[in-house]
């Protein structure tokens, strides 16, 4: 090599001026667009609304009157307020022990567990309701007749039809939020600080008590409250159980607004008050885990031992395992058995086994196995255009590379506030009239889905962005290229597992979204959870069992994928929710 | 002509000056080391000259033509610069040949001449048999031979390097240190080196920089800014020293415990305070009073510690109340609380602000 450098055959260096500042705020323009359609335009549609007469427009406060003129509606509120606290606690007594027994101690069976745990995560709550149907409905129920056949008594005690069965079942399937946060905080404690309890002569017990759980605490408190939310913003579950038990929480008070005829304005204004408790609670969430207790645990942490149980390493095993059947085994054994059966009641002998449910399911059904293809369809729309979208967020955000990014990152992780349900009457508010008219077509369940998941591809995409050192970009500038092959042969290769997750994270999910879908969808657009949830309203268990379990099976390829591609508790991280 | 001229460059933030009037030119071939503690504006200056970040005020000009200022910056992609990060930002998705072989491709080389160039640089920094190795199964001083090469290969008009040995081990670091500089005799890339480690800084450059809080100390050769330091910090930063106040009265400077000749000293004038910097190697020790042109001061060792490579004491002189810190060879001994003679040559004493 010589020392001279003429042999170089770039172009001189050419006078820049600010003329790129143009093209940056053109982008910013295109993606606050796009944004303020999907987040804040349905947002301050459902709030005007609230205040408008049906068909004059005229400003109103009528709609209040009637949301909150009968008793009964307001009982409805008061109901949801209690189900969540229920939910959520339950949901905490099954999540608390196992999250602290897998995380941190010698239990057998830990990664049995945390598959077990990942096994109900990806169980829709309404296919779990079903099951618990099966299971504990008033004297046909499995588990009444298990208890009628044992005991020889006339009735068994189970009743899922009650306020109880809801919390329960809701819990069931709620929980693994709390053991996400809590594994994640637990695995944060560094066994230095218990070895640091134990010196000074606490023993396990009081060391566990003393300080890893309050170390934990912010964790669970996160957890609870996201279990909380779910369980009031959830619509399938109660729609199920609540109903024939006659009583109705916020969701279901919602769908009977908006049954025959439509009364979105009421729908709007009795909707403030989920959205409003969603809010605040999520404010008070974010408080919690950013208090210093919780920024401790983000330290170094040092090696982590686990905890030798000794003989209660099997009484711990046994509760996981008797969480993990109500949750997963029982259900399941019972989904398939009626899956497979000419009727579910008539138990597991082996006259009663066919496949005319699945044939009738996929074949000869009208809509059921177009339904699937629609839901894997939005799904993978919503999916691919909120990884992308939010991945443009992120980078530009990160970079700073327009002023006020701050503004964009905000409106991405905003729809995490709004309750599925609330959502959908927003874009039902804004999209459903003329001029765009998009009520029944594809495109306004692939909006709806892709502004309910945007949170997760931001939080995702910005973590990504993040553990990328600018200067890979900047070595790349330096050398001669331009941002876009900074971008194209550097970035791109780079995020490519993470976008695959986030894709997932995404995907996975929206093949089962009902809440939003149930208020959208049309006579065309019948996804896979609203074609479960008709069926269920008419009893058809079988069917309903079959294509649930089609659902569940489809998902397990994705499930594979992302696991070899980003680590076999891809779905079980804290920012994947 | 100057290779590179920097002209009254400054960056603010708001109220905060992070570099104030930073005026420089390098010549070709040049090898120039910022120097400072950190936020001292070395690496603000340096992304200016790189053209991530525009000037707040002045200009930055190469080859006689503008790249920077306030109301337009050349983007780093038109520069024909090459840069060495901090964390060598490899590309951990390339193989050391086509992260070398990246800039050559940016700049449309055929594909045979790359192969060329990229052997040959790898042959320079002893990489040649690594070329199809992946940056993660390097060491950390591959990684830093495949950021140098990958920086000179593209033969750029500057080369500009920030902080680049502060993630290795010291012996490496050490080893590097004379790499880069052989590099440098190598290929006569005119150059900006940015470090807070005044050794680096030594080795390597033509010239230093000193910095300290947005503001230029002192440019000079390295021995010159050991031997002759302008201020106060620059005594301070580089090396070790005694700072000794003295005060001027008639044809004396009184300093605690000693009086010098005004006419030996260098830089009395007026009256009142003054400020010199002592090295404690330029000091001698001995058990007797020493003849010759050399002030002589009677002291006593106040405590010592033993280095291997030298002794390091603090002597107090009788007549004084301040410790002076002396070194010397490792063979000179003096056991603490004994009496012995302080040998200072009034040419050693740097006046400084």
């Amino acid at each position: 090599m010589t020392a001279t450098a003429s042999t170089l055959d770039a172009a001189p260096a050419r006078e820049g001026r600010a003329g790129y500042f143009d093209s940056t705020w053109l982008l910013w323009i295109a993606i606050i667009a796009v944004l303020l359609f999907l987040v804040v335009s349905p947002f301050i549609y459902l709030v005007i609304t609230s205040f408008q007469a049906e068909r004059t427009g005229e400003f109103t406060l009528a709609n209040y009157a009637t949301a909150y003129g009968r008793a009964r509606y307001i009982e409805a509120l008061l109901n949801s307020l209690k189900l969540g606290a229920v939910s959520a606690l339950l949901a905490g007594v099954f999540a608390v022990p196992l999250a602290w027994a897998v995380a941190r101690t010698d239990m057998p069976g830990r990664g049995l567990t945390r598959m077990l745990v990942l096994a109900t995560f990806i169980t829709p709550p309404y296919t779990g309701a079903v099951a618990w149907i099966l299971l504990a409905g008033p004297n046909a129920g499995w588990l009444n007749r298990f208890y009628m056949l044992a005991t020889g008594a006339e009735a068994g005690p189970f009743n899922i039809y009650s306020f109880t069965g809801l919390a329960v079942v809701i819990a069931l399937y709620s929980f693994p939020y709390i053991f996400i946060f809590t594994t994640a905080a637990l695995e944060l404690v560094s066994s230095e600080m218990e070895d640091a309890a134990n010196i000074l002569g606490a023993g396990p017990w009081r060391t566990m008590w003393r300080v890893t759980l309050p170390l934990a605490l912010p964790a669970i408190l996160g957890g609870l409250i996201i279990c909380f939310l779910e369980a009031i913003a959830l619509f399938g579950s109660p729609a199920m159980i609540a109903i024939p038990a006659r009583f109705n929480v916020v969701t279901t008070q919602l769908f009977q607004f908006f049954g025959n005829p439509v009364r979105v304005e009421v729908a709007a204004a009795y909707a403030m008050p989920l959205l409003g408790v969603t809010v605040l609670l999520v404010l008070v969430q974010r408080l919690i885990t950013r208090r210093k207790g919780f920024v401790a645990l983000t330290g170094k942490g040092g090696e982590r031992r686990p905890i030798l149980l000794g003989r209660w390493r099997w009484v711990v095993f046994g509760y996981a395992m008797f969480v993990a059947a109500l949750a997963v085994f029982l259900p399941y054994i019972f989904l398939i058995q009626s899956a497979f059966a000419k009727a579910w009641g008539r138990g597991f002998s082996l006259d009663n086994i066919s496949l005319q449910n699945f044939r009738f399911v996929l074949f000869e059904h009208a809509t059921a196995a177009q339904s699937v293809l629609n839901s894997f369809l939005y799904a993978g729309a919503s999916a691919t255009v909120a990884v992308f979208l939010t991945l443009g967020v992120a980078y530009i955000v990160a970079r700073k590379l327009v002023p006020f990014g701050g503004i964009l990152g905000f409106l991405c992780v905003a729809p995490f506030v709004i309750p599925g349900v609330v959502l959908a009457i927003g874009f039902y508010a804004a999209y459903a009239p003329p001029p765009l008219a998009l009520y029944g077509t594809a495109l306004i369940l692939i909006l709806a889905f892709t502004t309910r998941f945007l949170p997760v591809g931001y939080v995702n995409a910005s973590a990504a962005i993040r553990s990328l050192n600018p200067e890979m970009e900047e070595a790349v500038r330096v050398l001669g290229g331009s941002r876009l092959t900074a971008l194209r042969r550097v970035v791109a290769p780079l995020l490519k597992r993470n976008l695959l997750g986030a894709w997932l994270l995404i995907f996975i999910p929206a093949t089962r979204e009902l809440s939003a879908a149930i208020f959208l969808y049309g006579p065309n657009t019948k996804v896979a959870s609203v074609m479960i949830f008709d069926m269920s309203e008419e009893g058809n268990f079988e069917r309903l069992a079959a294509l649930a379990l089609i659902l569940q099976v489809l998902t397990l390829p994705l499930l594979w994928v992302g696991q070899k591609a980003l680590g076999r508790d891809f779905m079980l991280r804290r920012n994947a929710t | 002509m100057s290779k590179l001229v920097l002209k009254n460059v400054a960056k603010r933030y708001g109220s905060f000056d992070a570099v104030a009037d930073f005026s420089l030119e390098l010549a070709k071939g040049e090898f120039v080391s910022l120097l400072g503690p950190s936020g001292c504006g070395k690496t603000t200056t340096l992304r200016m000259i790189a053209g991530f970040m525009p000037p707040s005020a002045g200009t930055i000009e190469m080859d006689g033509k503008q790249i920077s200022s306030p109301s337009g910056v050349v983007p780093p992609e038109h520069r024909r610069m090459s840069m060495i990060f901090q964390s060598y930002a490899i590309w951990p998705n390339m193989t050391v040949g086509e992260n070398v072989g990246f800039g050559l491709q940016v700049r449309k080389l055929s594909r045979s001449e790359i192969d060329r160039r990229v052997d040959k640089i790898l042959d320079v920094v002893q990489m040649r048999n690594l070329k199809g190795r992946y940056p993660a199964e390097l060491s950390g001083g591959q990684q830093q031979r495949v950021a140098l090469a990958r920086a000179i290969v593209v033969e750029p008009e500057v080369l500009l390097l920030d902080e680049p040995l502060s993630n290795l081990d010291a012996n490496l670091r050490e080893e590097m240190r004379f790499e880069i500089r052989r590099l440098h005799d190598e290929f006569k890339i005119t150059t900006v080196y940015v470090t807070h480690d005044q050794s680096e800084a030594m080795v390597t450059s033509d010239r230093i920089v000193v910095m300290n809080k947005g503001n230029i100390e002192q440019i000079d050769a390295p021995h010159v800014l050991y031997g002759r330091p302008k201020s106060r910090f620059v005594a301070g930063f580089i090396g070790r020293t005694n700072f000794l106040e003295g005060s001027h009265q008639g044809s004396d400077v009184r300093f605690d415990g000693f009086t010098a000749k005004a006419g030996s000293l260098e830089g009395v004038n007026g009256s009142g305070a003054l400020l010199y910097s002592l090295r404690p190697q330029a000091i001698g020790l001995a058990t007797s009073q020493p003849s010759g042109q050399a002030l002589a001061v009677e002291a006593e060792i106040a405590s010592r510690s033993y280095l291997g490579e030298y002794w390091d004491y603090q002597v107090r002189p009788l007549a004084g109340a301040k410790q002076i810190r002396v070194s010397t060879a490792p063979n000179q001994v003096f056991e603490v609380g004994s009496r012995v003679w302080l040998e200072i040559d009034p040419a050693a004493m740097v006046r400084v602000e």
